[in-house]
């Protein structure tokens, strides 16, 4: 075991936290407040290498592991949790495709997302199925040489800005749910048919697009399905697998970030004589975030590690994924408890951080669903 | 509660029908703006809301703490922020005018506050002065017939569009010379400063007031000079008993929410309702209960001193935490949308954690709590 950072993973830390400083932090504040995202920092992104980190080489990717992803996300997060999600979003086509799809759907998307020079989405949740995301209901039906996409999803992060996107439908419809007959397609930004309905107003991450998509009959041609029909479940659940180290990834640095405001005005903010640090009440306090931070982060390591060894990680990255989340809100909560009054304003930024942390316990999985599947798992360990 | 009378009942009703009809369809809009519900105010003027623990005689509505955590509790679960401007309104400022001013003082700031035309605040904390109130170095020095003010209170519910300042300053150097004074918009040398955006109660506006050689007619000073106190930090219990209130009420919107959806929202071919809810219900029914008990101790007097700081710190306490993970499970339940603007739970969050840091915060609440059960010589804060 070695807990060491390798140079790549501090090389990749330091390029992402410059990043963060230079072209996100001057800028974020008012971003959140408007509402605004800036594609062309995704593009700069990019062009640092950080946007295909977990890719082959042969496809334009860094052809280095989630060891290494997860640092950059980290320290993404840290700046702003919704380029970290814009960044774990954009790498899902690349991942999917990677896996499951065929050599010239890999040479022909790939590399523009890795670059950086286009944007990524998935396409799954739909009003009526989240959590239970084998009850979808938008319909691909084959005529020919196309399918006619019909139905409406929501909650699809970029959807409205992505070039790339891997869509779920069913396509055997004679399977009403389950997570038989459902198939995965790509999805290019202008092909006909697709219209973006409403930009959902949230409780935090606003520079980050949630879209509603509407497919109106749209004509997908045969050769955008990925693998076989029927193999969509299987795709977007493997997808699901690594997302949620990604996302545990941004837990941990947006609790990194909180825990840091949190010690520096414990050091700083003196009341009844001496900083409010040297209270038991308090000191306390950062000496469980810090314990709870340190934890989740080896949780979040050694599923990448798995995941890049090639051995089996959906457990642990259930687990990760669980636990550094949790940890997120609580660590965010109580670094706003700890700044008081100055926590709760918009002067700082820990109220967002605790805004942001909320999202990471729904996403890629309620928190909920993650104590299903280790539940199932140790069950089924049991048999 | 047992001990609601017939008269609460119908208190709590027509808050209850108010809050729906008048402060319910705004809030949204409101929050998303940082705006103040000034037109509501005057509405609770009409209904007598706004001196609801001020004696009849001086033109209030007499009621006693449970009465006016009723009220906290009925508009809270529909509008916690504006609920908030009301308690520092009607609670931090208006109580102690009817409480401790002479009648002339009375007879001339209490009929604007009354109606609404006027709105009141209260000032105590200071930059370096939260959690330790008594660190407040805000100066007033006598000048014959007046007093000169110099320093700044930051933190002040109603700050930015009050009109009436219940203020403490320093009058002496020992730290308990803490006198207070009436502070009236418009007067030399008084100012408002900035105001703060904050993550939730956006609908209260919170900001500074400055005071630079500030000039107060002597008149203005209530009660005696460096005797302060004592009233300061009993009407700190009340302010805990009664915000308590709004806990309960952004809970009981919390838990109602989550569980319609919970009724509905369909996953894996069933309602995801039956769930873990019970735990939930029981902690708000236990923080309903010990809020109310302090509100009913306080009022029949059974508790005095110490005693009765330690009640109203076990409420404000329990409630507070209750209220934010109730909230914070409530998004849960609802999952993406919980996260949405479509459904209050994310306002009903943002809201909360004000729960845990205003009117004292967990910490100090704790060492209030703890100090009492050990002594202050085992406690040191």
């Amino acid at each position: 075991m070695n807990f060491e950072e390798t140079n790549i993973q501090k090389d990749l830390r330091e390029l992402t936290r410059r990043f963060v400083q230079k072209d996100l932090t001057p800028v974020i504040e008012e971003d959140e407040k408007n509402e605004r995202f800036r594609p062309e920092l995704i593009r700069k992104l990019g062009d640092l290498g950080l946007t295909g980190i977990p890719v082959p080489e042969a496809y334009g990717g860094a052809g280095l592991g989630y060891s290494e992803y997860i640092a950059t996300i980290e320290e993404l997060a840290a700046g702003n949790m919704g380029y970290a999600i814009s960044v774990a979003v954009t790498g899902l086509p690349q991942i999917i495709l990677s896996l499951f799809g065929s050599e010239e759907q890999k040479k022909k998307y790939i590399p523009p997302l890795a670059h950086g020079q286009a944007i990524g989405a998935f396409s799954l949740s739909e009003a009526g199925s989240g959590s239970d995301a084998g009850s979808l209901r938008t319909t691909a039906r084959r005529e020919g040489d196309f399918y006619v996409v019909h139905g409406t999803k929501l909650w699809t992060t970029q959807g409205d800005l992505a070039e790339t996107l891997i869509l779920l439908a069913r396509t055997d419809e004679s399977q009403k749910s389950g997570s038989y007959g459902i198939s995965a397609f790509i999805i290019e930004k202008g092909m006909p048919g697709l219209q973006y309905g409403k930009r959902e107003k949230k409780m935090g991450c606003h520079t980050s697009h949630t879209m509603e998509l509407i497919f109106n009959q749209m004509r997908v041609p045969v050769s955008h399905r990925i693998g076989n029909e029927g193999d969509g479940f299987r795709i977007a659940m493997t997808a699901l697998d690594s997302g949620r180290i990604t996302i545990a990834a941004g837990a941990i640095g947006v609790a990194r970030a909180a825990l840091d405001i949190a010690v520096g005005h414990a050091k700083h903010r003196e009341q009844f004589g001496k900083p409010i640090g040297e209270f038991q009440g308090i000191s306390f306090l950062l000496a469980d975030m810090a314990v709870q931070l340190n934890a989740a982060k080896l949780l979040v390591q050694k599923a990448a590690w798995l995941k890049d060894q090639g051995r089996p990680f959906s457990q642990e990255a259930a687990m990760a994924k669980l636990f550094a989340t949790d940890m997120a809100m609580k660590v965010t909560t109580d670094a706003v408890q700890i700044l008081g009054g100055s926590g709760y304003t918009q002067d700082l930024p820990v109220e967002r951080y605790m805004r942001e942390a909320k999202v990471l316990q729904i996403v890629e999985g309620t928190n909920q669903i993650q104590r299903m599947i280790i539940g199932r798992n140790l069950i089924h360990k049991e048999k | 509660m047992w001990f609601f009378s017939e008269e609460h009942r119908m208190l709590q009703d027509s808050v209850r029908q108010f809050a729906k009809q008048d402060l319910a369809p705004k809030i949204e809009k409101l929050d998303h703006e940082e705006a103040f519900n000034r037109e509501s105010f005057k509405k609770m003027g009409q209904l007598g809301l706004l001196g609801i623990t001020v004696s009849e005689e001086d033109g209030g509505a007499g009621q006693d703490a449970v009465g006016a955590t009723l009220v906290m509790e009925e508009m809270g679960a529909v509008d916690a922020s504006t609920t908030l401007s009301y308690l520092a309104h009607a609670i931090l400022c208006v109580n102690q005018i009817g409480r401790n001013c002479t009648k002339d003082q009375k007879h001339r700031l209490l009929p604007p506050l009354l109606s609404g035309e006027m709105v009141g605040g209260m000032g105590m904390s200071e930059s370096d002065a939260g959690s330790d109130a008594l660190a407040m170095k805000t100066k007033a020095v006598r000048q014959g017939e007046t007093y000169l003010l110099n320093g700044s209170k930051t933190w002040i519910t109603n700050g930015p569009v009050g009109d009436i300042f219940y203020c403490y300053a320093r009058t002496g150097q020992n730290r308990k010379d803490i006198s207070t004074f009436i502070i009236e918009r418009g007067m030399p040398g008084f100012t408002t400063g900035k105001k703060f955006s904050k993550m939730g109660m956006r609908a209260s506006p919170t900001g500074e007031l400055v005071f630079s050689q500030c000039s107060v007619p002597l008149s203005n000073r209530v009660g005696q000079e460096g005797e302060s106190i004592k009233m300061m930090m009993q009407n700190l219990d009340l302010e805990r008993i009664t915000i308590s209130g709004i806990s309960l009420g952004i809970a009981r919107a919390s838990i109602e929410t989550a569980t319609a959806y919970a009724k509905e929202r369909k996953a894996f071919g069933k309602p995801i309702g039956a769930f873990q809810q019970m735990q939930e219900r029981l902690t708000e029914a236990a923080c309903r209960a010990l809020t109310y008990q302090a509100a009913k101790m306080w009022d029949l007097g059974e508790m005095k001193g110490k005693e009765a700081s330690m009640m109203a710190a076990k409420a404000k306490l329990q409630s507070a935490q209750m209220a934010t993970q109730v909230a914070l499970d409530a998004i849960q339940i609802l999952g993406g949308y919980g996260y949405t603007r479509e459904f209050p739970v994310e306002r009903f969050m943002r809201d909360a954690k004000l729960m845990e840091i205003g009117a004292g915060t967990n910490e100090i609440l704790r060492i209030i709590i703890a100090r009492q059960m050990l002594g202050s010589e085992v406690v040191d804060v």
